[in-house]
């Protein structure tokens, strides 16, 4: 079984698309092309880590989310800030003001997610350090980018991702649940919302790769839900609730290593930016780091504070996190597990093993369902790469010669699509016109058009404008 | 006829050039992507020849990698004309290496290559003459 009738979140916003193939270079799937000259991502190829998001100047490339006018169908709306959240604040910026804006933007409730971050935390040392654990090194689960480039990149690895749940699912389940007896309304009339850092993360609750049934209601983007709260910061507002707050444990999920720091694995790596994990998983694939425990994977460099979605620079986010978690750091107890039994008081929290499906591959290399007509179009596609001048100019609309090979063999693409095919084409049949000219009979001659210099004087400005 | 149909490709591997290591079968495994063979085959195969390859880097100072799919399986070649492998029996045993201690800091000479390529393969085949070379045959099964 694999995937079908697949959503993701990143768009292309034509009007603003100038075709320039910023983003079809620097997509890690090969999933962008610019045809006509507008850029159209090829769907089932996206992971939306949001690479494009990050690379167009123009602002073409989008990521879809909520609006925030949808609370009003809900009779009680909960939040799930997470750490990248609060790294979008100077450390000075208390988590409770932070809590107000949230109150003051129409949410009842919070709950925060990195508190649930440190429940998963929990099972992940147990799964991992497990001496019966014979699938080394273990992946974690939590980046959702990085979930959907195993499916379609690395499915051999699928065994190897860590089995937990999403902090910001676990969140919702549990919140709801509480919700549900506390109040004394139905569950459809709780809305649960989650700020998102990133595309990968709101696609994940539209359509979720790991999780059996979202509790989730919808996402709005950091960067949106931070102007709302900065127009806020420092007015009154009258949230009562007394938030259960997490400690520097969970608030370093934000930042990369912070999950291992959580887990208080030892024996395991953290590895950020989409390109690095890529590297990382085609070397697990190789069996080549069989004696390390677990990898630590997120699709954004700096980890989710580094999200295509978030407001602040990473390297500003990354600094307020730092300062963050040593804040927190001096009030707290002296050992990881001292602390952990400080913040962990929820009762019942939903454990992952009930919650979580397996992850389906997703193949997209494949050039036809059967094995011997992919075999000849494989055939033909290097015949043609070999023809074709390997720039990699993009200037084709496919990021490589590779792809626009690929994309030929299966009819989406054209060999004078390249530029070079074409200007030799254009070059061979003005030739041959000019020698067909010769052989033009005296009789015709009298017509006064001289077709060589003709076609010397149009070849200068035609063909090269298009590209 | 259909089932006599494959598709080849050859790699020249270079002794001692530890920057292009892999690459072989890195682009062995692009190919089997494409043609639609089972992930968890294709992983097998790329670290047989993995393996392979980076013996002949090692100690064999270079040579070529060949493989063939076909649809049933996928069939892998790798020759030198190194030096050769006196008593192969030996040279199969788990632990077993001679790697010079520069190759070992590196992280190989584990003396676990060889094992592994029995191991991930449906088929192994060595062949080895001190003073002439070695070649090793590896077949995978798709359906297994
Ligand atoms: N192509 C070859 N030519 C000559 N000798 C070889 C060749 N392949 C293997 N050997 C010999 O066989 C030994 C065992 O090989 P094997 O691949 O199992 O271990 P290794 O290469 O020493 O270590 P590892 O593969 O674990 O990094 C090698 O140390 C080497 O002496
Ligand atoms: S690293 Fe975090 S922010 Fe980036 S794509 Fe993954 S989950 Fe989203
Ligand atoms: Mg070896």
């Amino acid at each position: 079984m694999s995937v079908t009738g697949y959503l993701h979140s990143v768009k292309i916003n034509k009007a603003n698309c100038r075709g320039c193939v910023a983003c079809v270079k620097t997509c890690p799937t090969d999933a962008i092309r610019v045809r006509n000259g507008k850029a159209e991502i090829i769907e089932n190829r996206c992971i939306d880590c949001g690479e494009c998001i990050r690379n167009c100047i123009y602002h073409a490339a989008v990521a879809e989310t909520d609006k925030v006018s949808g609370l009003e169908q809900y009779e009680y709306n909960v939040v799930l800030p997470a750490p990248s959240l609060y790294a979008q604040f100077p450390a000075d910026v208390s988590t409770e003001i932070i809590w107000q804006g949230l109150h003051a933007l129409g949410f009842d409730e919070i709950f925060d997610v990195a508190l649930a971050s440190e429940y998963i935390s929990l099972e992940i040392e147990k799964i991992v350090t497990d001496p019966n654990n014979k699938r080394k090194p273990m992946i974690s689960s939590t980046c959702p980018a990085v979930l959907r480039l195993i499916q379609v990149k690395f499915p051999e690895l699928i065994p190897q991702i860590v089995p937990v749940l999403p902090p910001a699912e676990a969140s919702a389940i549990y919140i709801k649940k509480q919700l549900v007896s506390k109040l004394n309304i139905p569950e459809e009339k709780i809305g649960v919302w989650f700020i998102s850092p990133c595309p990968s993360k709101g696609t994940n609750i539209r359509q979720s790769v790991d999780v059996l049934k979202t509790e989730i209601t919808g996402s709005f983007s950091v960067s949106e839900v931070y102007g709302k709260i900065l127009k806020n910061l420092g007015k009154e507002s009258a949230l009562e609730q007394k938030v259960t707050t997490a400690s520097s444990y969970g608030m370093g999920w934000g930042g990369y290593g912070g999950e291992i720091r959580s887990a208080g694995l030892k024996n395991a790596i953290a590895v950020h930016g989409i390109k690095d994990v890529y590297d990382v998983l085609e070397q697990i694939s190789l069996n080549k780091m069989p004696n390390l425990d677990y990898v630590e994977c997120s699709a954004c460099e700096g980890g989710c504070i580094g999200g295509a979605l978030a407001a602040e620079n990473r390297f500003v986010a990354e600094t307020n996190l730092k300062q963050r978690i040593v804040k927190m750091r001096t009030s707290e107890p002296a050992t990881r597990k001292e602390t952990l039994e400080t913040t962990m008081v929820c009762e019942d929290f939903p454990t992952s093993s009930k919650y979580i499906k397996k992850l389906l591959p997703r193949p997209m290399m494949q050039l036809d369902d059967d094995i011997v007509e992919a075999m000849k179009k494989f055939e033909q596609m290097e015949e043609v790469l070999r023809a074709l001048p390997g720039l990699d100019c993009g200037a084709c609309g496919a990021p490589s010669c590779q792809c626009l090979a690929e994309d030929i063999v299966q009819g989406k693409a054209n060999e004078i699509d390249c530029i070079f095919k074409l200007r030799s084409s254009v070059r061979k049949l003005a030739h041959g016109m000019v020698e067909l000219s010769k052989q033009i009979p005296i009789a015709a001659e009298n017509d006064d058009f001289d077709l060589e210099n003709e076609l010397t004087n149009s070849n200068a400005g035609g063909e090269e404008d298009e590209g | 006829m259909s089932e006599d149909k494959s598709v080849k490709m050859n790699f020249e591997v270079i002794g001692e050039d530890f920057d292009r290591a892999g690459e072989a079968s890195a682009k062995i495994k692009r190919m089997l992507q494409h043609i639609g063979i089972p992930a968890e085959i294709i992983r097998r195969i790329a670290i047989g020849t993995y393996e392979a390859e980076i013996n002949v880097i090692i100690h064999a100072g270079g040579g070529e990698v060949e493989a063939e799919i076909f649809p049933e399986y996928t069939k892998v070649i790798i020759s030198d004309h190194g030096p050769g492998i006196p008593d192969i029996n030996l040279a199969l045993q788990e632990g077993y290496s001679t790697a010079p201690d520069y190759v070992r800091q590196m992280g190989f000479g584990a003396g676990m290559g060889l094992p592994n390529m029995v191991n991930c393969s449906d088929k192994f085949d060595i062949q080895s003459t001190v003073g002439e070379g070695t070649t090793i045959t590896m077949e995978f099964k798709h359906n297994s």
